[in-house]
């Protein structure tokens, strides 16, 4: 196992870790600000794939596609928490349960009335696929360099939007005290709204952007949305930094632990059967390392409530 | 006049059930993740029914959203209150294996137009269970023998951790000669190979074979393109089907994988199939569908023989296999596999359209490797 392999890993690690975020930072904001969970976030991520492939077929270009997909899921955001959504801020958590996985149903079907059951496809552009040699004499997907620094860009962003922003201070401001800040004469609705739409982009970003290198089909959401549950109980529910650490460290885990633990087995067992039960402990490193965190900290990483 | 009404209706029921209706439950994938695989097969299915003209058989079809535990309850109530005579359809081997047992312990015919698993072509195989397509093996088998054929000698191989992902692994090394220079078994379902093609690039291999089904083999092929890696790949049709070409795009292009059936096989009934699908449906056939459209020409010939009713007569009217198959010859091996020849393929563009091209005979007349252990 060479230095360079493992360094690629890492890069690999981090790759998915800030995809993984872009998915967490929205699920987590909306819990944070409205206590709402939020089920039908993997159907935006796939609302945000398929405007991407539908105008990339029609135009021909990936920033296009990458406008559409932000536009698109924003705008169907915006309208389930007008529709549906803004009904049940006040219920229980097994209503907003129920509500947000009938969205995923109707998401579904709907997506296969509209595209049909076979996979879609998009592409990377031209400017950005093939290799690039990075020092040290490493080969890496131009693409996937790509996605680390817009997940990166995207962070910094949403940091930004956060702490220095008036917008900012009133979600911060919702996420503690939502009557107070109503009294004060902030629009609670527009806000709720406008943090929903937020997340959305988010969510419909990311799918656009792993669209390219994965399958556009429907139903391809809800394995990300997994993971993005994950990362944001490890993270500490609300919180943005939380989620990015909790991102990273999910990516990272999973990356590596698919690499080296299979090669660990094979130091005590014979290759096949190591191969084979490496690889299932693998697909459990992220779950050990969610309850590990529990343990040691009930409420995540960075997670003011329980 | 009451006890008339009741007494006509008695009679009525007699009737329809003296009349010799055949009736056969379909259950496969239509929705989910690999529902183009089960419209395939329905669609091919379907198109055959409709082409015999026979007024006298009955679909029932059901979805069974890829999971087992629908799979059972389906097969369940197509047994006991639909009273099915014939049962078709499961496209994946996990719910195969939930299903297929139980309904042919039933006093059931199946007949499988996809999946078949290994534990029901040697051991568990039953009379009453006939698989039209293949057994899980076998593409894998072709492709082992190609890539020695053409003078790998040295594969990285990779599947997902599955019983089918582990026959394929399995029937691969079983006809390579060469050597491996990595083995991994992926997650079922997983759309990022980063991980995994960074290990090839540092495995020093000659050669890639992998079978990845549906979405994910559309995620690996997309990103090995871009990886900058440019060994030679092989891989079972299932990755290169009709349904999903179009999205993995040039990616795909020249890749050789090992297929039963090809659109350009050269007979008069796949030419005829092949022309209907293409006016009923408005694309092409996948393999899938040409399983589909085999599986109900079975059927039917096996109908024209023998009332379903006398079971011993259907079931040497079905060993018998005289259809007309798109794949040419058709017949059964001894646990009721099909023995027949495998062909390698090349993905090729015609116009816009990405479809493959048989460029040779990988493997003549195969049968599978468990029909020793078959005791019927």
């Amino acid at each position: 196992m060479s230095t360079l392999l493992i360094i690629e890993q890492v890069l690999n690690g981090l790759q998915f870790g800030v995809m993984l975020f872009l998915m967490a930072a929205g699920l987590t904001l909306i819990f944070g600000v409205m206590g709402l969970i939020n089920l039908a976030h993997g159907s935006l991520y796939m609302i945000g794939a398929f405007a991407a492939a539908a105008v990339a077929g029609a135009t021909g270009s990936f920033v296009l596609a990458l406008g559409a997909a932000l536009a698109v899921a924003a705008i169907a955001g915006a309208l389930i928490e007008m529709t549906v959504i803004r009904r049940l801020y006040g219920k229980a958590h097994l209503d907003q349960v129920l509500a947000t996985f009938a969205l995923i149903l109707i998401f579904s079907e709907g997506t296969r009335w509209l595209f049909g059951s076979f996979p879609l496809f998009l592409d990377i552009p031209d400017y950005l696929s093939g290799p690039v040699t990075l020092p040290g004499g490493i080969q890496y997907p131009l693409y996937r360099l790509t996605l680390i620094v817009v997940g990166l860009l995207v962070g910094l962003g949403l940091w930004v939007l956060i702490e220095r922003t008036r917008i900012g201070i009133q979600i911060r401001a919702g996420e503690n005290d939502r009557e107070m800040i109503a009294a004060l004469g902030v629009d609670i609705r527009l806000l709720y709204t406008l943090v929903f739409a937020i997340g959305a982009a988010l969510a419909g970003l990311a799918g656009a952007l792993v669209g390219a290198i994965q399958s556009v089909q429907v139903g391809m959401g809800e394995p990300v949305l997994i993971l993005a549950f994950v990362v944001i109980v490890i993270g500490g529910i609300g919180s943005i930094k939380g989620a990015f650490i909790g991102a990273l460290l999910v990516g990272l885990t999973d990356t590596l632990g698919g690499i080296f633990l299979p090669e660990l087995f094979k130091l005590f067992m014979e290759p096949g059967a190591a191969t084979q039960t490496g690889s299932a402990l693998a697909s459990m490193a992220i779950y050990i390392l969610m309850s590990l965190v529990l343990i040691w900290r009930p409420t995540g990483l960075f997670g003011a409530r329980a | 006049m009451k006890k008339l009404l009741m007494a006509t209706a008695a009679l009525a029921i007699g009737a329809t059930s003296a009349f010799a209706e055949t009736k056969i439950g379909m259950i496969t994938t239509l929705s989910g993740g690999g529902a183009g695989l089960g419209i395939d097969v329905r669609d091919g299915f379907m198109l055959a029914i409709a082409q015999s003209g026979r007024d006298d058989i009955e679909v029932v079809i059901e979805d069974d959203q890829r999971k087992p535990d629908i799979a059972v309850q389906l097969a369940d109530k197509m047994v006991q209150s639909e009273r099915v005579d014939i049962l078709t359809g499961i496209i994946w081997s996990n719910l195969a294996m939930a299903v297929i047992p139980s309904v042919t312990a039933q006093g059931k015919f199946y007949l499988s137009p996809n999946a078949g698993p290994s534990a029901l072509a040697g051991q568990g195989c039953h009379e009453n269970y006939f698989n039209v397509a293949w057994q899980n093996d076998n593409l894998h088998e072709a492709a082992g023998a190609y890539a020695t054929s053409a003078g790998y000698s040295n594969s990285f191989i990779l599947a997902p951790n599955y019983p089918a992902g582990q026959d394929a692994l399995t029937g691969y090394k079983r006809m390579f000669k060469g050597d491996l220079a990595g083995e991994v078994y992926t997650q079922l379902g997983q759309t990022d190979y980063a991980a995994e093609i960074a290990q090839i690039r540092a495995s020093g291999a000659d050669s890639v074979f992998f079978f990845l089904p549906g979405g994910m083999g559309i995620s690996f092929l997309k990103q090995y393109a871009d990886s900058g890696v440019d060994l030679p790949v092989v891989g079972p049709a299932f990755s290169f089907d009709q349904g999903i070409l179009q999205a993995v795009g040039d990616a795909a292009l020249g890749v050789v994988n090992t297929s039963q059936w090809n659109k350009d096989i050269d007979n008069p009934t796949n030419a005829a199939f092949v022309e209907s699908f293409q006016a009923e449906f408005g694309r092409l056939p996948s393999l899938y569908a040409s399983q589909g459209f085999d599986t109900a020409n079975l059927i039917l010939s096996a109908l024209d023989k023998a009332e379903v009713s006398d079971a011993d007569a259907f079931r040497d009217a079905l060993r018998a296999a005289d259809f007309d198959s798109t794949r040419g010859d058709f017949k059964f091996g001894s646990n009721h596999h099909p023995i027949q020849s495998i062909y390698a393929r090349e993905v090729i563009k015609e116009g816009d359209v990405f479809t493959n091209k048989i460029i040779g005979v990988a493997l003549e007349n195969h049968a599978d490797a468990y029909a020793a252990d078959c005791k019927m």
